[in-house]
């Protein structure tokens, strides 16, 4: 058993990224197992080898380990616009991680965000989504730590600006924007569109970035999963729901696996602060968890789209901006991307009726013209193609010329950007 | 007979599929490392010879131990330079190694040397140090870690020629201040410690003053003894 669990952490260890993008909140994806279905075997083995599934699932790594330091022993610095939070030692060491909690202490922090004396977590921790995880997934997971190395460091204070150093505002912020309880199977649906849901929105806090996020920290509930840029990052984390942006509504079940699971596929490729949740947690996923998340975002597609949203620029200016982009286009992007905004997908992606060059938000296709990007390397693809950032080559205006050019061209219906906005994004954090 | 008419179009669906197939392995990018580290290339070339920003350095020839390490280091956010560190942070650790082997192995010729306006006194001064070092000061001579033609020894102690005075003082910097790190026993962060901003002036000055020698190929490891321990360059 001993052996076991550091065989496992070991494993996490060899492939583990050491750094992830820090950001407010995390992004996850997980998938907890609504137990008995996915369970092998009974016996504290398999109950660990589950912890340890589902602790991908919920991509606990990304925050909870520091570039370069132990695994779980936390200390990463998460900036937020309230300040910067540390990540805390969630190893089983008795004196400086969690060594002396409970089973029951660990679910209070996953069901409620409470600390064993019941203080108040900052939701920085996910609990408003972890709330919706099992009790037995909960315990899983706890076991899985219970059996990694304890590693003895000791958890940095937060350093928060005030008024939010103080902890009793979270009171308020639990009151509109918390509410506790398990997950709650949707009897109208599947049971793969039930697992997906209890993925989403349990474990893989996907909504923690794909719902917008306003000036208290906190999503409503009508908004969830309806995009919004991620604090401190300034990626700009696509709708969900809406087929303008990463609604999946028109996507095929296996393109919806493949971005999932790979990074890549045939629609599009991840890069930015998704590529540390493919690269962390989803490529882990078994395929038919995998798919179960793919039924579901497929299933909460809105039916219908918005109209595009109507240029902010005059038009003079942007079919000047749109004719000095195809000349930038033909000579810097077309060699990969085709001529026609074909691409060779999937490494090469598509540009053509691609949302995420289309959307509203002009921010990640800028971006990516400036900064380039890797996909995560993953197992269904280890040595993933890179895009060129551009930063230092391209001006303002070219950004924007090039950016405008294949918002709209090809049938796209994307609207024109501005050299202000290249600009702005120049300064963008990268990681 | 139904049970025939479904295996012929069972048949006939694979059939379809594998054409899909075929016909998108046409359409696919070309399976190298050139174009898979095509993201590097607006920076340091096409080949990793460097281009005209004076701070991107060449990769080209340099041990792949050497561009390994650094890789490393970006990726995990011990070298500092946040364009690197975001290009690299996913990508697993075997890859990297592909890519340092990759640019290894690429020989485009060394750049002429561009005329120094650094003075005769500067440059004499930098020479001085390059090959004799200071032992008063315990400044070893670049040479002696480095290599007597300055071309680097496998696997991991890069060659000095061929980079241009504005990035080997900005390293030699980072290396001072501390900005730049790398594995325990540091001895370049020892070494650089002890120069003074003069030195690294003179030093960047001379060494980008040298022409290419006929072969700029690192020397083979164990070629010669360092002077002391470095964690780059395990026994």
């Amino acid at each position: 058993m001993c052996c076991r669990s550091r065989a496992a952490v070991n494993r996490i260890e060899e492939t583990e990224l050491r750094s992830c993008s820090p950001i407010l909140a995390a992004w996850l994806l997980l998938f907890a197992g609504s137990s008995a279905e996915a369970q092998p075997k009974s016996g504290p083995d398999s109950l660990v080898a589950r912890g340890e599934y589902l602790a991908r699932a919920g991509d606990c790594i990304a925050c909870h380990t520091a570039p370069e330091g132990h695994t779980f022993a936390g200390g990463r610095a998460m900036p937020t616009p309230f300040g910067t939070l540390y990540s805390s030692n969630i190893t089983p060491d008795r004196e400086t991680g969690i060594g002396k909690w409970t089973a029951e202490d660990f679910y209070k922090a996953m069901h409620y965000g409470r600390f064993p004396d019941g203080g108040l977590m900052y939701p920085a921790m996910p609990f408003a989504s972890y709330t919706k995880v099992t009790r037995a997934d909960t315990e899983a997971i706890f076991a899985y730590l219970k059996s990694i190395p304890p590693v003895n460091q000791r958890n940095r204070e937060h350093d928060l600006r005030f008024p939010y150093s103080n902890r009793q505002l979270i009171l308020g912020w639990r009151t509109l924007y918390f509410s506790e309880g398990e997950f709650k199977p949707d009897p109208t649906k599947s049971a793969e569109w039930n697992r997906g849901a209890y993925l989403v929105e349990g474990l893989g806090h996907c909504g923690m970035c794909h719902s917008p996020i306003n000036a208290l920290g906190g999503t409503s509930q009508s908004d969830a999963f309806k995009g919004g840029l991620i604090p401190m990052q300034n990626w700009y984390a696509p709708s969900l729901t809406s087929n303008r942006e990463a609604g999946l509504g028109d996507w095929s079940i296996k393109d919806i696996s493949d971005l999932l699971q790979t990074g890549v596929s045939m629609r599009g490729v991840v890069y930015g602060p998704m590529a540390e949740v493919v690269h962390n947690s989803l490529q882990y996923l078994n395929d038919e968890d995998t798919r179960a998340m793919a039924v579901y975002l497929k299933g909460i597609a809105e039916g219908s789209s918005p109209p595009p949203a109507s240029s902010v620029l005059p038009t003079s200016e942007s079919s000047l901006l749109v004719s000095l982009g195809k000349t930038v286009y033909d000579k810097h992007c077309a060699s990969c991307h085709g001529t026609q905004g074909e691409g060779k997908p999937p490494h090469w992606p598509p540009l053509a009726n691609n949302q995420s060059i289309e959307m509203q938000s002009a921010v990640n296709p800028i971006r990516m013209v400036l900064n380039g990007g890797y996909p995560p390397g993953t197992k269904g693809n280890p040595m993933p193609y890179g895009m060129p950032p551009f930063a230092g080559l391209l001006s303002d205006n070219e950004i924007a010329a090039v950016v405008s050019y294949i918002r709209t061209a090809w049938g796209n219906r994307g609207t024109p950007v501005s050299a202000r906005e290249a600009n702005e994004l120049r300064s963008a954090p990268l990681n | 007979m139904f049970a025939r008419t479904i295996a012929l179009a069972a048949a006939i669906a694979t059939l379809t599929a594998f054409d899909g197939a075929v016909a998108q392995t046409t359409s696919q990018p070309p399976d190298t490392m050139a174009a898979r580290v095509e993201a590097c290339t607006p920076c340091h070339g096409n080949q990793g010879e460097g281009t005209s920003d004076v701070y991107f350095p060449r990769l080209a020839g340099k041990p792949a131990g050497y561009l390994y390490n650094q890789l490393l280091a970006f990726k995990n956010g011990r070298r500092k330079y946040p364009p690197m560190n975001y290009l690299l942070e996913f990508l697993p650790d075997p890859y990297l190694q592909q890519m340092a082997d990759y640019f290894a192995d690429q020989h485009p010729p060394l750049p002429p040397v561009a005329a120094s306006d650094a003075s005769k006194d500067v440059l004499q001064h930098g020479q001085s140090l390059v090959s004799r070092g200071d032992p008063q000061r315990q400044i070893p001579a670049c040479g002696s870690c480095h290599g007597p033609a300055l071309t680097g020894m496998e696997p991991g102690i890069p060659g000095l020629l061929g980079l241009r005075p504005n990035y080997i003082s900005a390293q030699l910097g980072a290396w001072r201040y501390g900005t730049r790190t790398a594995k325990a026993p540091d001895c370049m962060q020892q070494v650089a410690a002890r120069l003074t901003e003069d030195d690294v002036t003179a030093v960047a000055a001379w060494l980008a003053s040298r022409p290419a020698p006929v072969n700029v190929a690192p020397a083979p490891k164990g070629t010669y003894v360092l002077p002391f321990a470095c964690g780059s360059e395990p026994d």
